[in-house]
């Protein structure tokens, strides 16, 4: 993992101290709310409908075992004992007081962990494939080049009051599991025929009201040029995205406006000016951000592990838990775990402070001290020997974390919603509790791979736009309602999903999404997937399933 | 004479007038021998007549106006003023690094309107020089804000390589 030297520690001191005072000066009335806004935001800190959120940066996902323990504490000492892992694989507190904030991010910058940009109109948390650095199918590793531009990000003088929100992910993987197509700014790492490395970038993706996937405005751009391009991206967009009106603010819609290929114009020029000046990447610079993520010390052991052979062989419960949560890992012998924390009866991605601890423990035990976060609220243990991953899972059991439907319909991404929310339009933690109720175990393994997304509201944090079904809180004349979407994907085929039709009461949401598998099971070929079966059949026999004739008395939106 | 103007790190006494709307020109020459700032659109039409009387002439660019459109007449202004509308607009921070990057322009590059004390250290290393500050600002508290950070990751005015290549 990166380590901080002594300016990236100094850096956070001067921070911390900087919004100390801001804080005193907001208290003491000398900076008004719409002046101290952008200060906390920038700072991670959101005033919610019961208390202030406070939104811990975990960059790129990664996380130490000091550094979970940490997180642990601070849900004790300040929050009500848990929290809740996001969809940009950051951790967010409910419950802290305002007043306490500064403290909390003293606390954190002792594990170099800080807040910083996770919320406001600026750049936020780099994210990439959770599985970056152990993939086996692996064009290299994004780690070195999410920090690297986690510093370029970090306090960007130019770029602290943007339009909008800006995200950008990095994707060195072949898979993707990054979401990396809806982002502002996508990147994915390339190697070309001289074995360069490089990358293909992707701008103008986003979610939430006006959901786009991103256009291609450079195939290949070797790496020494990141910055310098990054830099005139955003300038294009600082100078000329949407000030008017919010909802029109980002980036997609400015690539939209201008055009794909007249906005890459204008980056060129702007990148003509920057291009080989003092933040063009150095050799060094790179080598020495790479080696923060070089291998930790394998052993060399065989593939096989008889130990795990026999445990598969006698215990069912262990072997479907095996079957789904366990990914391939580059090096022989090792395996790669994702804890899948949404069990049923949880709020989806909720973490309480024991548990944090515990999974801290497991992975000084089992997996070099190191987790993950990945975008869909979970957690990866990324570098488990085979043979201890018996009792590993026997580990997490004794904390509600052996669930085993990582990637089945009942993993699903979720925003916290109205629970919490003040932006909410409706309450998403009950309606993924009643799905999640209405499918037996066994069920779920029967349909397989099938990705649900649920959004509170058309902000979209829950990624309802890219599940292969998604659920969107609606607000029908005070009542909460949703409306499901089907088709979407977040892989390197990235699609959106097109809405069924009108949208139904909460009571109604777990038949709707009984009825829908029921068709896909009952049309699917042996082994298709639900996303290859939608495709296949479109939207006509789903939309009959759940409105038959009756569609005329459901009123449209 | 204000106090609310930071130069080279210190309060100093304001010699400008800045002319927020063409209608206080009535007439030019109660202004002779006045340093004005001029907004760009008068200043476009009126550059001849403006800069026939007594005094320095500058120009200020709204948040909406690009650099660009002075570029030819950087080397016969003194100053240029960029103005933040409000604070949470982010353009003059891009204008006045394409000022120093792209035209070179080495005069002063004053932050104007809603200038506060939390932006200054973002401002000056965007390549502003001269800050006036807000009317309900604390002048000596905002000097302070210049120290907030020892040191940052990117290039800028005050420090032309980024950490990268110095640590």
């Amino acid at each position: 993992m990166y380590r901080y030297d002594q300016y990236d520690h100094q850096m956070l001191a001067d921070r911390i101290a900087q919004f100390r005072d801001q804080t005193r000066r907001f208290l003491e009335g000398q900076l008004s709310d719409a002046e101290f806004l952008p200060l906390r935001l920038q700072n991670g800190l959101y005033v919610q409908r019961l208390a202030p959120m406070l939104r811990v940066a975990i960059p790129y996902g990664m996380l130490s075992s000091a550094q979970m323990r940490k997180l642990a504490f601070i849900a004790d000492q300040f929050d009500k004992g848990y929290g809740h892992l996001t969809t940009r694989q950051n951790i967010q507190f409910n419950w802290p007081a305002l007043a306490d904030v500064p403290d909390i991010l003293a606390h954190l910058a002792e594990v170099e962990m800080h807040a910083i940009q996770t919320s406001g109109n600026c750049i936020r948390n780099t994210t990439t494939d959770q599985f970056a650095g152990v993939a086996v199918d692996e064009v290299e590793d994004a780690r070195a080049y999410c920090e690297i531009i986690r510093q370029w990000s970090t306090f960007h003088p130019e770029f602290a009051f943007l339009p909008r929100k800006f995200k950008i992910a990095v994707c060195g993987t072949r898979q993707d599991q990054a979401a990396t197509q809806v982002h502002d700014i996508g990147l994915y790492l390339l190697k070309n025929e001289h074995h360069e490395i490089g990358f293909r970038v992707l701008v103008g993706g986003g979610l939430g009201r006006t959901p786009v996937i991103g256009s291609e405005i450079k195939a290949f751009l070797p790496q020494e040029h990141l910055l310098t391009y990054l830099d005139a991206i955003l300038r294009v967009y600082n100078r000329e995205g949407r000030r008017d009106n919010k909802y029109k603010a980002r980036i997609k819609i400015l690539v939209k406006e201008t055009g794909v290929s007249d906005f890459r114009d204008k980056v060129e020029h702007e990148w003509m000016l920057l291009k080989d000046g003092p933040l063009t990447l150095t050799r060094v610079e790179v080598e020495r951000c790479r080696a923060f993520f070089h291998d930790p010390q394998y052993k060399s052991i065989s593939s096989h592990s008889n130990e795990l052979e026999a445990a598969l062989n006698t215990d069912v419960l262990f072997s479907a838990w095996y079957e789904q949560n366990i990914s391939e890992h580059k090096k022989p012998g090792y395996a790669i775990v994702t804890v899948c924390v949404k069990k049923t009866g949880f709020a989806p991605g909720d973490l309480d402070s024991d548990q944090m601890r515990f999974i801290a423990d497991l992975s000084d035990r089992y997996s070099f001290g190191e987790m993950r976060i990945t975008h869909t609220q979970n957690l990866v243990l990324a570098d488990v020997e085979k043979s201890q991953l018996y009792i590993l899972w026997k580990d997490l059991k004794t904390r509600d974390l052996e669930a085993d439907n990582l990637g089945l319909l009942s993993d699903m991404i979720c925003c916290p919603g109205g629970d919490f929310c003040s932006l909410a339009n409706a309450k998403s933690i009950p309606v993924a509790e009643a799905i999640q109720r209405r499918f037996s175990d066994s069920q779920l393994r029967e349909i397989g791979q099938l990705s649900l997304n649920i959004s509170g509201c058309m902000n979209a944090c829950g990624h309802h736009h890219v599940g292969n079904i998604g659920i969107l809180g609606v607000d029908k004349k005070g009542e909460e309602y949703f409306q499901i979407s089907l088709g979407g994907s977040a892989d390197h085929n990235t699609a959106l999903g097109k809405i069924v039709g009108p949208s139904f009461s909460q009571e109604e949401v777990p038949d709707v999404i009984e009825k829908i598998v029921t068709v896909y099971q009952q049309h699917k070929a042996s082994g298709e997937s639900f996303l290859h079966t939608y495709n296949r059949l479109g939207m006509e026999p789903f939309k009959e399933a759940l409105y038959g004739n009756k569609a005329d008395e459901h009123q449209t939106d | 004479m204000s106090t609310r103007l930071i130069k080279h790190g210190t309060l100093v006494p304001d010699t400008w007038v800045l002319v927020k709307s063409p209608n206080e020109l009535e007439s030019l020459d109660k202004l002779s021998g006045q340093d004005l700032i001029v907004p760009l659109p008068f200043w476009l039409t009126e550059r001849q007549s403006i800069e026939s009387r007594e005094g320095q002439t500058a120009v200020w660019l709204n948040s909406n106006e690009i650099p660009e459109s002075i570029a030819g007449y950087l080397d016969r202004l003194p100053l240029v003023a960029l103005n933040f509308p409000e604070f949470k607009d982010g353009r003059p921070y891009s204008s006045a690094r394409e000022l120093r990057q792209r035209w070179g322009y080495q005069g002063e590059i004053r932050a104007v309107g809603d200038v506060l004390r939390d932006q200054l250290f973002f401002m000056k290393r965007c390549g502003f020089d001269a800050f006036l500050l807000r009317d309900d600002q604390n002048p000596d508290a905002a000097l302070t804000a210049f120290h907030d950070f020892q040191d940052a990751y990117q290039p800028s005015t005050i420090q032309p390589l980024p950490l990268f290549r110095r640590r």
